[in-house]
C-alpha cells in the first residue's frame, strides 16, 4: 500500500477544511448536548442518510464533469411510487428492483442524451427532467402508498450489530459499498480519469483524443443509476411511495458536493467528499434537534449559509489559480507549490 | 399566393406570433372541448369567468417573467425568484401587524430589490455562474421565509391589503394592472433610457461592448435587481390574494415558469435581443395552459408532466444542432 | 523521392464558407529535419496542421505519412496513425497530475486498473529524456507554461510515430526556455524525428530549422533550405511585397509635422506582452505600427486603450496625465478603438446597424441621456451615406454585412463620437479590395479634418500609403521609426528583418 501523507495544496485544502468542520461540529454538539456522543447517534447519521450519500455520489461525477443534474431528488420519489405501485399489483421484491434500477438508468441516459447530441444546458433538461419525474409519480398515484412487501420490510428492518447493542442497516451496507465502487471508478478506470479530464478542459480532452460524447452520457447514466439506488435505499427506509417525497433534496445533494470540496466548475474533488458533506449536514440536523427548541428551517439557512462560504472558498482558490497562471509570475515564488506537512 | 407566403413569412419573423398562436390553437381546442371556458358572467360589479381567471393568477407571473426576460437577455438566469417570493410576501404580511400598508408594501419590495443586488453581486463581481450563484438563495431563501413567519402560515384580515391581489377595478383584477404597471415602466426603460440598448449589446457581445465603452457589470447587476424587486412585487400579490404568507409553497416552482415564459417569447437563452411583449404572451399561454388542464378535470399535478415536455420541445427547437439533424432528416427521405 | 518524406501533403485544397482558405498546398516533411512553417495571419499555417491532425477534413489533395496515404477523421485517429501536434495553448487538462497528462487515454492497467505506479515511472522516464526532472504527480497547473509545453511535448513524443508538430510554442516561453526547447528538439531530431515548427520569430526560425514553407493567402510561396534564404527574402515572402525599384513613397511624407502632441507615452509596458516603448502621437497625425505577427503591435493598442494594463510607463493625452486607464477612460478622452478581430470584440451581430453605430457614443453619455430614436436614425444614416455603407436600411442586422461594410460600421460607432484619436488595428484585413481603397481613403480623410490616427497593419503598402510616420517593432520591441523618404516598404522589411542595429535608434524621432 501506499503511504499515507497529509499534504495541504489546493488540491485538498477544501476537502481538509470539510474534515475540519465536521470535527468541530461533532466537537461542539458531543460538548454541549447530553447523549450525543453515542455510537448510535453516530450511526444514524449514516442510516438516516444513507439514500443521500448514494444519490450525491452519483451527482458528483456529474458536477466533476462540468455538468449538473438536477432531477435526482425526483427519480427518487419516482421509483419509491414505482415500486409501490408495483407492489400494489403483486410484483416481486427483486422484479421492483430490476424495474427501478432500470427506469433510473435509462431516465439518465435520455438526459444525458439529450445534453450531449443537441448540447442543450444540463440545467434546463435536468429541470426539465425533475418534473418530468415528478409529473409521471402524480400520474401513478398523488396519494401516498404504503407498502408492505414482506421481502422490503425485512430488508428495511433488518439490523446489523457492529458493536453491542448499536447496528446498522442493510442501506447502510449499500451506501457504503457504492461509494467504494465510486472511489474505485473514479481513480482506476478510464472512464473515471476521462471524466476529470472533461471536466478540467473538455476542449483538451477533445484534442487529446478521448470519448467526450460517451463520457458525458455515461456520467448522467450513472448519476440516475445512483438515484435509482438511492430510490430503493429511500424506499427501504420509509417504506413507502409518495410523489412528493424529498421536494428540493437536489440541493441538498449539490450542497453535500460542495461542502465535501468539489467544485462547481468542473475537475476537481475527492468521490469521499460527498459523504463527507452529507455528514456534516445530518450532524447539523442532529445538533438542530438536539438542541429542541430550533425549527427545522434553521437546517435549510445552515447550510445555505455553508454552501455560500464553500462557494466563496471555491471562488477564490480559482482565481488565485488563473492569477498564477499566468506567465508573468512565473518566476516568483508560487504559492500554491508550498506544501505544509502536518 | 405568393404575397400571402411572404405575409407568413414576415409574420413567423416576428417573435410575438409564436406565444400568440400558442393562445389561440389552445383557445381553439378549448372551444370544441370546453365550449363553457369562454363564458363571463358580470357579478357584484365585476366580471368573473376563466379568462378573467386567467389574467388575475397569470400576472405574477407575468411580473417575475418580465424580470427574469432581463436576467436571460444577459444570458444569466435566476432560479430564486420562487424564494424571494416567499420571503417578500412574508415579510409583508409579518409586518401588517403594526405598520401602515404603505411601509409592508415598501418593506417588501425591498426585500425583493436586496436579494436582487445580493444575486447580482455573486454573478456580476465574483464570477459565479448564475444558476450556481441564484442556487444559494433559492436554498436559504425559504428558510428565511419561515423564519419570518415563524415556521406557521400566517394569515391575514385586512382589506386594504387583501384588495392588492383580490381587489377589482374597473370590473377587472387589480393584479392585472400591477401587471401592467410593471410592463410599462421596464418597456420605458428599455426604450427611453439606453438601459435596453446596453443590455442588449452587453448581453449579445460582452467583449464589443466593454470595448464600447459599456460597463457590463454594472447592467448585469441593474438586471438582476430589477429581478429582485419584480419577484418582491410578486410575493405581495401572492401573498395577498390567498390572504396569507406560506413560506413553503408560495410560488413554489414559479421560476420553470417563468423562464418557459421567457423562451416561448422568444428571448433566446443564449442572451442577446429580448422580447417583453413575447414574454407577456408567453406568460398568458401557460396560465392558459394551467387553467385548461383545472377545467378539463384532470389531475392538476399531471401539469408538470405537461411543462416539463414543452420545455424540451422548446429548448430543442431553439438548439441549432437539433434544426439541423432535422433538416438532413428530411433532405434524406427527399433524396431517397 | 518521395520515399524520403515521413509526412507529404500534395495539392491540398479546403475551403470554408466564404472563404478558400487553403489552395493547392503541398508540403513535404522529411525524416530528421526540422521545417518551418511560417506565413502570416491567414495564410493558412493552422488550417494547413488541422487538416493533417484530423481536426478538419480537406476537399481534395492527398496527404501521405511514410508513403502510405492517410485520412485522419478526427484527432483521436490521427494520434493513433503517430501524428501528434502541441499547441500554442497547452492543451492538456490542468487539473491532472503530469504523469496523468502524458498517459491519459492510454493508461497502463494491472488486472483492468490503472497501474498509477507504472505510470508515474514511465512518465519520469519520459521526462527525463527531454532533460526535466519534475515531480510527475503533481497537477500540471503547478508548474509554469514552460513545463507544461515540455510535458505537452513528452505526450506527444510518446505518441508519435515520427512525427511532431510544434504550433507556436514559443509565444509564451522566455529566452531561458526556448533554448531549453531547442535542444531537446535537436535531441529529438537527431533521433530521427520529423518536426514541424510553426513561429512568426524569424531569429528562431533561423537557430534551429533547416527548412523553411512560406504560406500566403491560402497559397504555397515555396519551400526553401534555411541557410539560403537570407532574411530579407524571407520577409518579403511573407508579406508578399517583392524587390521593387518604384517605390510606393509616403504620400503624406512631404507634409512636416510641426504639430502640437496629442497623445504621448514614455516607457510604457507590460511584461510577458510588450517590452516598455515610447510613442508620440500629433494632433492630425497617422502613425503607423509596423511588425510581422507577434511583434507587439496589437499589445500598444491595448495598453493606450486601456484595455490591458500598463505595468510601467506614463500615459500623456493632450497635456493630462493619465493614472489608470481603462476603455471608458479612453473614450472620455476622445480615443476610439477598433479591433483587430471584429467578430469577436467589434460588432454586437445581432444588433442593427443603427444600434451598432450609436453604441459608443451612447456609452460616453450614459444611461439616462438617451439618445431618441429619431436622432439615433439621423446619426446611422448620415454615417450610412458618409462612408458608404451597403444596406438596404439601418435597420439591417449589422451579422448581414460583408466584411468591409461592418468594418466601416464599427469606423462609424466611433466618428459618431467625435473623436481626436483612433486607433485602427488591422481596418482592412478580410476586406474585399474595392472596400480596402476606399478605407484607406477614408482614413486620409480624416486626418486631414484633424483626427489623429494609430495604424496597425501587416501590410507594409498600406501603412506606407497611409501614414506620415512609421514604428518598427520586432519581437515586442521598437526597433526604430521611419518616416519621409525612407518610408518605403523596402526599408521597413530589412528593419525587421535585420533588427535594429542597422537603422535608427531606438526612441529616435524620424529617420
Amino acid at each position: 500500500m501506499k503511504k499515507v501523507s497529509l499534504k495541504i495544496s489546493h488540491n485538498n485544502i477544501i476537502v481538509l477544511a470539510t474534515l475540519l468542520l465536521l470535527f468541530i461540529l461533532y466537537g461542539s454538539g458531543a460538548a454541549l448536548y447530553k447523549g450525543f456522543f453515542s455510537m448510535q447517534v453516530f450511526l444514524n447519521l449514516f442510516i438516516d442518510n444513507a439514500y443521500l450519500i448514494i444519490v450525491a455520489t452519483g451527482m458528483a461525477f456529474v458536477i466533476i464533469k462540468g455538468g449538473i443534474d438536477l432531477s435526482v431528488a425526483s427519480v427518487v420519489a419516482l421509483i419509491s411510487m414505482v415500486s409501490a405501485a408495483l407492489f400494489q399489483q403483486g410484483a416481486n421484491a427483486f422484479v421492483v428492483i430490476f424495474a427501478a434500477l432500470l427506469i433510473g438508468t435509462l431516465f439518465g441516459a435520455g438526459q444525458g442524451y439529450l445534453i450531449q447530441r443537441f448540447q442543450l444546458h444540463p440545467w434546463i433538461v435536468t429541470l426539465a427532467g425533475m418534473f418530468l419525474a415528478r409529473g409521471i409519480s402524480f400520474l401513478i398515484s398523488t396519494e401516498s402508498i404504503v407498502i408492505s412487501n414482506p421481502t422490503f420490510v425485512l430488508l428495511s428492518q433488518h439490523k446489523i450489530y457492529v458493536w453491542e447493542k448499536n447496528f446498522i442497516t442493510i442501506s447502510v451496507l449499500i451506501a457504503l459499498a457504492v461509494v467504494i465502487a465510486a472511489i474505485l471508478i473514479g481513480r482506476y478506470s478510464s472512464f473515471g480519469r476521462a471524466v476529470y479530464a472533461i471536466g478540467g478542459s473538455e476542449k483538451s480532452a477533445i484534442l487529446m483524443g478521448l470519448p467526450v460524447a460517451r463520457t458525458t452520457i455515461t456520467v448522467y447514466t450513472l448519476s440516475g443509476l445512483f438515484s435509482a439506488i438511492g430510490g430503493i435505499v429511500f424506499t427501504f427506509y420509509m417504506l413507502s411511495g409518495y410523489s412528493l417525497h424529498l421536494m428540493g433534496m437536489e440541493m441538498d445533494a449539490i450542497a453535500s458536493c460542495v461542502i465535501g470540496g468539489i467544485l462547481l466548475t468542473g475537475g476537481f474533488g475527492y468521490l469521499i467528499g460527498p459523504t463527507l458533506g452529507v455528514l456534516c449536514t445530518g450532524i447539523i440536523q442532529t445538533i438542530i434537534m438536539f438542541q429542541g427548541t430550533l425549527s427545522s428551517w434553521w437546517t435549510k439557512i445552515t447550510i445555505g449559509f455553508l454552501l455560500f462560504l464553500f462557494m466563496a472558498f471555491q471562488r477564490i482558490i480559482v482565481m488565485r489559480k488563473e492569477k498564477s497562471a499566468l506567465p508573468a509570475s512565473k518566476n516568483k515564488p508560487n504559492f500554491e507549490n508550498k506544501v505544509v506537512n502536518l | 399566393m405568393a404575397s400571402l407566403a411572404g405575409l407568413a413569412r414576415n409574420l413567423s419573423k416576428q417573435k410575438i406570433i409564436w406565444p400568440i398562436l400558442a393562445i389561440v390553437v389552445l383557445f381553439l381546442f378549448n372551444l370544441i372541448v370546453i365550449p363553457d371556458f369562454f363564458r363571463m358572467e358580470w357579478k357584484d360589479g365585476h366580471l368573473f369567468g376563466n379568462l378573467i381567471d386567467i389574467l388575475k393568477n397569470g400576472s405574477p407571473l407575468i411580473i417575475i417573467a418580465i424580470g427574469m426576460t432581463l436576467v436571460i437577455a444577459k444570458e444569466g438566469i435566476d432560479i430564486s425568484v420562487g424564494s424571494v417570493l416567499a420571503i417578500s410576501g412574508a415579510l409583508a404580511v409579518f409586518m401588517l401587524n403594526g405598520y401602515p400598508l404603505w411601509v409592508v408594501v415598501l418593506a417588501g419590495i425591498g426585500a425583493g430589490l436586496l436579494c436582487g443586488l445580493w444575486n447580482g453581486m455573486l454573478v456580476a463581481i465574483l464570477g459565479i455562474q448564475p444558476m450556481v450563484a441564484t442556487l444559494i438563495l433559492l436554498t436559504i431563501g425559504r428558510g428565511i421565509a419561515q423564519l419570518i413567519t415563524g415556521g406557521q402560515v400566517l394569515t391575514t384580515s385586512n382589506k386594504a391589503f387583501q384588495f392588492i391581489g383580490k381587489g377589482h377595478l374597473l370590473g377587472l383584477p387589480f393584479p392585472l394592472f400591477l401587471a401592467m404597471g410593471v410592463f410599462l415602466i421596464v418597456y420605458l426603460f428599455k426604450t427611453r433610457t439606453a438601459f435596453g440598448l446596453f443590455l442588449e449589446a452587453a448581453g449579445g457581445n460582452k467583449t464589443a461592448s466593454s470595448y464600447a465603452g459599456i460597463r457590463p457589470k454594472v447592467i448585469f447587476m441593474t438586471a438582476y435587481t430589477i429581478t429582485g424587486i419584480c419577484a418582491g412585487i410578486a410575493g405581495i400579490i401572492i401573498s395577498s390574494n390567498i390572504a396569507s404568507a406560506d413560506a413553503n409553497n408560495a410560488g413554489l416552482w414559479i421560476e420553470l415558469d417563468a423562464i418557459l415564459a421567457v423562451v416561448i417569447g422568444g428571448t433566446s437563452m443564449r442572451g442577446g435581443r429580448f422580447y417583453l411583449g413575447g414574454t407577456i404572451f408567453g406568460a398568458l399561454f401557460i396560465q392558459s395552459l394551467t387553467t385548461t388542464i383545472y377545467s378539463l378535470g384532470v389531475e392538476p399535478s399531471s401539469i408538470l408532466l405537461v411543462k416539463a415536455v414543452v420545455v424540451i420541445i422548446v429548448c430543442l427547437i431553439q438548439s441549432d444542432l437539433f434544426r439541423q439533424s432535422f433538416k438532413l432528416a428530411k433532405k434524406k427521405v427527399a433524396a431517397s | 523521392m518521395s520515399t524520403d518524406y515521413v509526412l507529404h501533403m500534395k495539392g491540398i485544397s479546403k475551403s470554408f464558407p466564404g472563404v478558400k482558405a487553403l489552395s493547392n498546398v503541398d508540403f513535404g516533411l522529411r525524416k530528421g529535419e526540422i521545417h518551418a512553417l511560417m506565413g502570416e495571419n491567414g495564410a493558412g499555417k493552422s488550417t494547413l496542421i488541422k487538416t493533417a491532425t484530423g481536426v478538419y477534413d480537406w476537399d481534395s489533395g492527398e496527404v501521405r505519412l511514410a508513403g502510405r496515404p492517410i485520412a485522419p477523421k478526427s484527432p483521436l485517429e490521427a494520434q493513433q496513425l503517430g501524428i501528434s501536434t502541441v499547441y500554442q495553448e497547452v492543451n492538456l487538462c490542468p487539473n491532472l497530475t503530469v504523469a496523468e497528462n502524458i498517459f491519459i487515454g492510454r493508461h497502463p492497467r494491472k488486472r483492468g486498473f490503472i497501474h498509477w505506479d507504472k505510470m508515474y515511472a514511465d512518465s519520469e522516464r519520459l521526462l527525463e529524456r527531454l532533460d526535466l526532472y519534475i515531480d510527475v504527480k503533481q497537477p500540471l497547473s503547478h508548474y509554469s507554461v514552460a513545463i507544461q509545453q515540455m510535458v505537452a511535448i513528452a505526450r506527444a513524443v510518446d505518441i508519435s510515430n515520427g512525427i511532431l508538430i510544434l504550433d507556436e510554442p514559443t509565444s509564451s516561453l522566455d529566452a531561458n526556455e526556448v533554448k531549453q526547447l531547442f535542444k531537446v528538439m535537436r535531441k529529438l531530431k537527431q533521433e530521427g524525428m520529423g518536426i514541424v515548427f510553426v513561429t512568426h520569430f524569424l531569429d528562431q526560425v533561423y537557430e534551429v530549422t533547416d527548412r523553411i514553407t512560406v504560406l500566403r493567402n491560402g497559397t504555397l510561396v515555396g519551400e526553401y533550405v534555411t541557410s539560403a534564404l537570407s532574411k530579407t527574402e524571407l520577409v518579403s515572402h511573407m508579406i508578399g511585397r517583392e524587390w521593387s525599384t518604384e517605390e510606393t513613397a509616403g504620400m503624406k511624407a512631404v507634409e512636416q509635422i510641426s504639430r502640437d502632441l496629442f497623445l504621448q507615452a514614455s516607457t510604457l509596458g507590460k511584461r510577458g506582452s510588450i517590452y516598455p516603448i515610447d510613442l508620440q502621437i500629433g494632433k492630425g497625425e497617422v502613425l503607423g505600427l509596423a511588425g510581422l505577427l507577434g511583434s507587439g503591435r496589437t499589445e500598444i493598442a491595448k495598453l493606450i486603450f486601456g484595455i490591458d494594463k500598463a505595468d510601467e510607463g506614463i500615459l500623456t493625452i493632450d497635456g493630462e496625465q493619465i493614472s489608470s486607464m481603462y476603455p471608458q477612460k479612453a473614450i472620455q478622452k476622445g480615443l476610439g478603438f477598433t479591433p483587430e478581430d471584429r467578430k469577436v470584440a467589434g460588432i454586437v451581430g445581432e444588433l442593427t446597424i443603427r444600434e451598432n453605430i450609436v453604441l459608443a457614443l451612447q456609452a460616453r453619455k450614459g444611461l439616462f441621456s438617451f439618445i431618441p430614436l429619431r436622432k439615433q436614425k439621423e446619426i446611422a444614416n448620415k454615417y450610412i451615406e458618409l462612408l458608404k455603407i451597403k444596406t438596404p436600411s439601418a435597420e439591417q442586422k449589422i451579422e448581414n454585412l460583408s466584411g468591409g461594410n461592418q468594418q466601416k460600421v464599427i469606423l462609424a460607432r466611433w466618428l459618431a463620437t467625435q473623436p481626436k484619436l483612433l486607433i485602427l488595428d488591422e481596418p482592412t484585413r478580410g476586406i474585399d479590395v474595392g472596400s480596402k481603397m476606399e478605407i484607406r481613403k477614408l482614413i486620409l480623410e480624416l486626418a486631414a479634418s484633424g483626427i489623429s490616427i494609430l495604424i496597425i497593419s501587416a501590410e507594409l503598402d498600406e501603412i506606407v500609403q497611409c501614414c506620415n510616420r512609421i514604428i518598427v517593432l520586432r519581437d515586442r520591441i521598437k526597433i526604430g521609426e521611419v518616416s519621409g523618404a525612407s518610408m518605403r516598404e523596402n526599408v521597413i522589411m530589412e528593419m525587421i528583418a535585420k533588427g535594429a542595429e542597422l537603422y535608427g535608434k531606438p526612441g529616435g524621432i524620424g529617420a
